[in-house]
């Protein structure tokens, strides 16, 4: 909120406030034109699982199967919703490049236009989550120290306490989560990409999924404090003990050198 | 720097390769790899110098004043800096403004007393090398016959070989008075009995969200999830939650029902939900890195692995047997529920385990 | 020494104090014998120090904190300052350490130097007692004060890790959990140690209180004990030094106490302190604030313990399962026995026994005051650097999760490759250090009799290209040479000198194999004599 203010004589601010009310001006018109509005939508709606299927079968195909019905070089498609190919591809976690213990995150290349045209026709294929909207995710406001034990509770076990990330068996790994955006965690949460488990809203409900994105957004981003200094990558007890024999040791040693070593001796000339 | 003592009276035979003729010129024509001796004292640029002396004094009552004013800098900083204060210092990140002066002042009051101090040992005081004799540490044996005389003598005026029965009852009762103080340790805690086998749940106990504290339904559960859940009853303010929740942790997931390959699972499963002890077989961490795609669970403290499709059966790493499957059903209500305690002890493996 | 006696004419009344203080504590007899005591100059006899400064870091910066911790497993519900952890159930005792965090003014950075001056301290005392191992310094008449350094290590382990565990914070109370499963191993008694260390059942409301009273005085109680016991002993003894022209096995050569090791070791103290504290001021140790209460049922990825306690980790991660059920139904869960009851102190007695086996196997009781260069102990050279192997590669079994997902590698490989590293890395690290000593024996050696590579390159009259090879000095010549080489025992006659058999005693002849094995063929170069050098010099002068 405090962002909010300080912004709120930019002269760009007249444009938003302006376009927000054209939004809600739109918004509030299609609501109140349903019948307009639905027959627009799937026409729209169609079109875009048309695009999408495009997409797919030069993309995706090869390993999902021309109908997304899975081959043995990915699963099957079929019911794993918008979200799943909103996160996957989003990422850029797919299109994969090769065959690996866990596909991972890559620069994206689809745009995000794209993106939402392949996950209507992945939607199309059968029901599974709808990509969230930003009401759903937006962690403003939320609890962060509910956040916390929710994450210390369903996540930290293998991102670590502050997401810094963690292994898993055989290669697998589970990633650190800094520079992920609140839609892909909430994203993640709910459709459970690779071998992280679900986590849908009957179980962590979507308020607090919002509390956890809180979390995150407070212990680890770029803004995040770390009041004692450099945290040494976040990775507890195996960092600080090599940091202290190479620099702590190292340091005392450099001086210890310097207080034994001999003075210089004046040149005979 | 006068020689100290004299030690001509005490044998050298402990000591050895003693050269023949330390500290004399030595022959160097018959054995060129005998010891020269100390080399002759050097002279520093500072003890020829006066002006290069001078400039080590002005250098270290520097480092001296730089001190003094870093002890002002570190009250300064106490005083003036709000302990909240963030401040972001490339590399640091956002650090504690005051935790950054405080260390800083300190550091630098502290490191430029000692670099003052080394610097004065160093260039100003005397550098000569003197060498000090050493003694043998065992005594001669005159002194020894004479210890050993008197020890022999303290002994016999005891009477301490002659009188056993003195010797005996003292021994009985030294040895026997330390019991006192083993026994005092035994209420630092109750015997084990059998808490270590039973957990708060047992037949009809409600599977209870950790997260919503509200009692989980089947349909709450879909295939690839992870749950954690706690019994009914047990509230997070509890006295003794941490005790119970230390035993009663459970993890749910939901497999395809034809996945699940062990026939007791499958049994105590409810349509494919399963529910196993979240605690570690092993040494009792929390053992909830579940992998959804090959139903594999790791433990992030010492990587066992256990396959919740075939029984929670140990794939890897050290811990010795599978994780207790607790039986579940529904209720009439359509709740989850317990249809019992775990049958075997959760948590590590201890002697009376069985 | 003219400055001391200036100051004395100048204040008497400090004279009188002294007087004053003879007459009742006879300081004027200790300080005769201590006030010039010398005291050799090697940056690697400071390594001690180091650990000496720190340790005093410790007691100082620990007992700040006691002015503010509060050792309770009571739980409070959090409302102070740092916002994360707001209405989080904690116990006082974590809810005190986010306080010291983020109310105490400067407690941060107490805590901070207490921790980093913690892990420094342990590190110290490990490269100190490496270099004291590696230089032979331990031998006869130190092997006492070998121990009770030995004794300090161990016991700064065990005050780490209480310390560590006290502010009850997710990660150290996964330590604490470890113990307890560790415990509960224990044949027989295992269950009922543990019920009456956690005063029941974990983790109970008793462990941190206790820990509490073992970190803060029952462990460094004992520990200022040993350290006194362990510097009276340096004091008596006299330093070692190393080899070096006018350096005998009977004097010690160096600087006086009074003044310039007093102010070089004095320095010292402010200098590591002052490093520590700038440490502190730049890194941040154990943030706890981001790791959250402990709670049996939470638990984070990279769940590791201080470093010095790693190597049992590594040990715990890399034992196969091994758990039985024996007759009278009872388990035996040797997966966790073998690693901790067995392995965890045979790695910490091998080291501590080494001194009283080597003095066994050569037999020597003489007083050795003058170090040895590691190449000229090859075997013991090779045995140190095996064993520094081995602690490694636990360490590295200690953190095969941090390592796996940083090279990116299986952490199922990894544990292989610390299963059969465990084995197979000291016996491969013991043969190659040895030859490498015996390579610098033979560059000595070389050096001795052929002189020092000048880097000249001289043009000899029929085109040849040769190296000038300068002459070493006699300090350098002495250097090279005064050590001693020793011979393997010989094995006891199994007859007496009439030809009648007698029985030699198994240990004897276990002795002198390993006497062999120690100081045998191949386990040293023959250092040059006089008379090979005299006959070179004189045999070709030409360079």
């Amino acid at each position: 909120m405090k962002k909010l203010s300080a912004r709120r004589r930019h002269p760009l601010a007249a444009l938003v406030v302006l376009l927000f009310a054209l939004a809600v001006t739109g918004g509030l018109y299609a609501a109140f034109a349903p019948a307009d509005k639905a027959q627009a939508d799937t026409t729209a709606q169609s079109l875009a699982i048309k695009e999408g299927k495009q997409l797919y079968t030069t993309g995706c195909a090869s390993c999902h199967g021309t109908g997304g019905q899975g081959t043995s070089d990915g699963p099957s498609l079929v019911g794993v919703g918008a979200a799943a190919v909103d996160f996957q591809v989003g990422t850029g976690r797919m299109p994969l490049q090769q065959q690996g213990a866990q596909a991972p995150k890559k620069p994206v290349v689809y745009t995000q236009a794209e993106i939402d045209q392949m996950a209507a026709y992945i939607a199309s294929l059968g029901p599974g989550p709808a990509v969230p909207s930003e009401d759903q995710y937006n962690p403003e406001g939320a609890d962060i120290a509910k956040g916390g034990e929710l994450f210390r509770t369903n996540c930290a076990q293998c991102h670590n306490f502050t997401g810094k990330g963690g292994a898993l068996t055989s290669g697998k790994y589970a990633p650190a989560l800094e520079d992920v955006t609140p839609k892909h965690i909430y994203e993640a949460m709910l459709t459970g990409p690779q071998a992280m488990p679900v986590f849908p809203d009957t179980t962590v409900t979507e308020q607090d999924k919002k509390d956890i994105i809180a979390y995150l957004g407070e212990v680890n981003s770029e803004k995040s404090a770390s009041p004692g200094g450099l945290d040494l990558g976040g990775f507890g007890p195996v960092s600080e003990g090599l940091f202290a024999w190479t620099f702590g040791l190292g340091a005392m040693i450099a001086v210890a050198v310097w207080v034994a070593a001999r003075t210089a001796k004046a040149r005979k000339s | 720097m006068s020689q100290t003592g004299s030690n001509k009276d005490v044998s050298h035979a402990s000591l050895p390769g003693e050269p023949a003729a330390h500290g004399s010129a030595v022959d160097t024509t018959d054995n060129p790899f005998a010891d020269p001796g100390l080399p002759p004292h050097q002279h520093r640029i500072q003890d020829i110098d006066e002006r290069a002396a001078k400039r080590s004094e002005r250098t270290i009552a520097l480092l001296f004043v730089v001190s003094m004013l870093a002890t002002v800098g570190f009250i300064a900083s106490y005083v003036v800096l709000p302990i909240d204060k963030l401040v972001y210092i490339w590399p640091f990140g956002h650090v504690s403004a005051l935790n950054f002066a405080l260390g800083l002042t300190l550091g630098v009051a502290l490191f430029c007393i000692g670099a003052g101090a080394v610097h004065w040992a160093r260039t100003l005081m005397s550098d000569v090398e003197v060498a000090d004799e050493r003694h043998p540490i065992e005594a001669t044996p005159e002194v020894r016959s004479k210890v050993m005389e008197d020890f022999r003598q303290g002994a016999a005026e005891s009477g301490f070989g002659r009188r056993k029965l003195i010797r005996n009852t003292m021994f009985g009762a030294m040895a026997m008075v330390p019991l006192s103080g083993v026994v005092l340790l035994r209420d630092l805690g109750p015997l084990p009995g059998d808490k270590l086998r039973h957990t708060l749940w047992g037949k009809g106990k409600l599977l209870v969200n950790q997260n919503t504290n509200q009692p989980l339904r089947p349909e709450d559960i879909p295939v690839g999830s992870l749950t954690f859940a706690k019994p009914e009853g047990l509230e997070d303010d509890a006295h003794d939650f941490q005790t119970e929740i230390a035993k009663a942790a459970l993890m749910i997931v939901r497999l395809q029902p034809e996945d699940i390959k062990d026939k007791q699972e499958l049994e105590w499963s409810h349509d494919g939900i399963v529910a196993y002890s979240r605690i570690c077989t092993h040494v009792g961490c929390p053992v909830t890195l579940y992998e959804q795609n090959t139903h594999h669970v790791l433990c992030p403290c010492h990587q066992s692995t256990f396959d919740l499709s075939d029984g929670a059966r140990v794939i890897f790493g050290p811990a010795g047997h599978a994780l207790p499957q607790l039986r579940i059903g529904v209720n009439q209500d359509g709740y989850l529920e317990a249809l019992g305690d775990f049958s075997e002890p959760v948590g590590p493996s201890f002697w009376e385990r069985g | 020494m003219s400055t001391a006696t200036d100051n004395r004419r100048k204040a008497p009344a400090g004279e009188r104090i002294a007087d004053w203080a003879d007459g009742r504590l006879g300081i004027y007899s200790l300080a005769k014998a201590n006030m010039r005591k010398i005291f050799p100059d090697h940056w690697s006899f400071m390594l001690g120090e180091v650990a000496l400064y720190s340790f005093i870091i410790i007691i100082l910066t620990g007992v700040y904190l006691t002015l503010f911790f509060v050792p309770s497993m009571g739980e409070v519900e959090y409302h102070g300052a740092y916002v994360p952890m707001q209405g989080v159930r904690m116990s006082e005792a974590y809810a005190s350490t986010l306080d010291i965090s983020f109310e105490v003014r400067g407690g941060l950075l107490i805590r901070q130097i207490h921790h980093w001056a913690a892990l420094i301290f342990l590190a110290s005392m490990f490269v100190h007692m490496m270099r004291v191992f590696f230089t032979g310094a331990f031998r006869k008449p130190r092997e006492i004060n070998w121990l009770f350094g030995f004794l300090l290590f161990v016991l700064g382990m065990f005050t780490g890790f209480t310390g560590y565990s006290l502010p009850d914070d997710l990660l150290s109370g996964t330590g604490v959990r470890f113990m307890e499963g560790a415990i509960l191993a224990v044949p027989v008694v295992g269950t009922y140690l543990s019920m009456f260390l956690f005063g029941g059942e974990f983790p109970g409301h008793d462990v941190i209180p206790r820990f509490f009273a073992a970190h803060v005085l029952l462990l460094p109680g004992i520990m200022l004990g040993l350290l006194v016991a362990h510097l009276i002993l340096v004091f008596y003894h006299k330093h070692t030094q190393f080899p070096g022209p006018g350096k005998t096995n009977t004097n010690v050569v160096g600087m006086p106490l009074l003044p310039v090791y007093m102010a070089k070791a004095g320095g010292f103290f402010f200098l590591v302190f002052g490093v520590i504290a700038i440490l502190s001021a730049l890194f941040t140790i154990n943030p706890i604030w981001a790791l959250g209460p402990y709670r049996p049922d939470q638990v984070s990825t990279g769940a590791q313990p201080d470093w010095y306690m790693g190597f049992s980790e590594g040990l715990i991660r890399a034992m196969p399962a091994w758990e039985f059920v024996i007759p009278g139904g009872y388990t035996l869960n040797l997966g966790v026995a073998i690693p901790l009851v067995v392995v965890f102190p045979l790695v910490l007695t091998v080291i501590a026994v080494y001194p009283f086996l080597e003095s066994w196997i050569t037999g020597d009781k003489r007083e050795h005051h003058i170090l040895d260069r590691p190449r000229n102990a090859p075997t013991r050279t090779g045995i140190g650097a095996a064993w520094i192997s081995w602690y490694l590669v636990m360490l590295l079994g200690g953190g095969n999760d941090i390592f796996a997902i940083h090279f990116d590698m299986s952490i199922n490989a990894v544990t292989w490759f610390v299963r059969i590293a465990f084995f197979a890395v000291p016996v491969l690290v013991f043969i190659v250090t040895k030859r490498i000593c015996l390579g610098l024996q033979r560059r000595d050696r070389e050096k001795v009799l052929h002189g020092r590579e000048a880097g000249i390159i001289k043009r000899l009259p029929h085109g040849e290209f040769v190296e000038v090879h300068e002459p070493l000095s006699q300090e350098q010549l002495h250097t090279l040479t005064q050590h001693e080489q020793r011979k393997p025992i010989e094995p006891a006659a199994e007859t007496d000198e009439n030809g009648v058999r007698r029985k030699v005693p198994r240990s004897q002849k276990l002795r002198a194999r390993l006497s062999r094995a120690w100081y045998g063929e191949g386990t040293q170069i023959p250092k040059a004599t006089p008379e090979e050098f005299k006959e070179i010099q004189s045999g070709h002068g030409h360079h």
